[in-house]
């Protein structure tokens, strides 16, 4: 270890503290209400919308309307095609990895290869 | 303790076989993802323990490259909390939504909090059953998810930016499995609510916020909605029923005049 160690160790357990923090918060403030009707509302019905806020954000590159241009990135319609082939055999075959695969191989050749 | 018989050891690792098959969409994002991590921190001069440091104790994708920002422009301590706090509090409703599920945890529940990042809160609350209320398996599933982060930072802090493999585009496997996971999350619940609040609101992030805001507002929003809408919905109940009673009184008192 140099001397520039322990400010660095310092910087990394801030860091540390502070991502917890954000995870453990709603542990410990809201241990009591675990069984309240609205937290098992929340339970419900917010990590479908976190999954498809995840899905948009993801692809945010993709613009077509945004700024007069075509697109923002030129990954946007490897991206999209992409995505619809992720979609579209998710609900046909319904095979995670399959999908996954299927699509991700899709976009890296698009973007390696076309784009 | 007594020692294992030999069926809870097969039955042990047929659980980790299964738990490691579920993540493998994790681990082919994570790995290079974690490996870009690591370039990036040799390369702008953090030393590799360090690096490996803040994948086992910061854990946090997007966190991490912006600690990295942060001490490549030699950030105060301050600005570091603040700008760690704002980025991840999108976490705190995740907490929120994982309250019930996570109750009961015991030991696990520390490192199931601790864990608990983007792709793990999606693979979670999409298990069987929701949310991993087997806690054993939702630990074997986080902990196997940071170990192909770390794993994947190792490999970035061990090879630096030499890779001879190009993996331009592999991103991507993180969005195909929140495409996935969102069809399964909405062939579970067959309702359109989640995903219209969703849709809504995303959009709405993406036109009016900067992108670093944008999953916080987007995931603030749509919490806010589902509260509202639960208090809209439980005020038209508690209505409902009050016009019962009415009814039922009004229906009493015609008896009695008749």
């Amino acid at each position: 270890m140099t001397q520039n160690s322990l400010p660095l160790l310092g910087f990394i357990a801030v860091c540390a503290l502070a991502t917890f923090l954000t995870r453990a918060l709603p542990f410990i403030a809201f241990s009591r209400q675990a069984e309240h009707p609205l937290v098992i509302h929340l339970g419900r019905y917010l990590p479908p919308a976190v999954m498809l806020i995840l899905v948009i954000y993801a692809m945010r590159d993709w613009r077509p309307l945004s700024a007069g241009t075509a697109n923002l990135s030129a990954n946007g319609w490897p991206m999209i095609l992409a995505g619809l082939i992720v979609a579209g055999m998710q609900l046909w075959r319904r095979n995670a990895l399959l999908s996954i695969l299927a699509g991700t191989g899709t976009y890296m050749s698009l973007v390696q290869w076309v784009g | 303790m007594t020692p294992l018989s030999k069926a809870d050891t097969t039955s042990h690792l047929a659980n980790w076989r299964a738990a490691a098959v579920a993540t493998l969409p994790v681990m082919f994002g994570y790995l290079p993802l974690g490996a870009a991590f690591g370039i990036l921190a040799v390369d702008v001069g953090i030393p590799w323990w360090a690096a490996m440091a803040m994948s086992i104790l910061i854990y946090a994708g997007a966190g991490q490259f912006l600690a990295v920002a942060l001490l490549a422009n030699q950030a105060g301590l301050m600005e570091v909390a603040v700008a760690t706090l704002m980025l991840n509090s999108r976490h705190l409703f995740y907490g929120l939504s994982l309250l019930r599920a996570f109750a009961g945890a015991g030991w696990r529940k520390p490192y199931l909090v601790f864990s608990l990042t983007d792709e793990t809160y999606s693979l979670l609350t999409s298990q069987e059953g929701h949310a991993g209320q087997d806690h054993a398996q939702a630990f074997r599933l986080s902990a196997l998810n940071q170990l192909w982060w770390v794993l994947g930072s190792l490999a970035g802090v061990l090879i630096g930016s030499q890779l001879a493999f190009d993996t331009t585009g592999i991103e991507f496997v993180l969005t195909a499995l929140f495409i996935v996971l969102t069809i399964e999350q909405a062939r579970r619940l067959r309702r359109w609510l989640p995903f219209i609040v969703a849709t809504f609101t995303a959009l709405g992030a993406l036109a009016l916020l900067p992108e670093r805001h944008m999953l916080l507002g987007a995931i603030g929003a749509a919490s806010l909605i589902l509260l509202l809408q639960y208090r809209l919905g439980s005020a038209k109940q508690r209505t409902a029923k009050r016009c019962m009673a009415k009814r039922c009184i009004a229906k009493q008192q015609q008896r009695e005049t008749s």
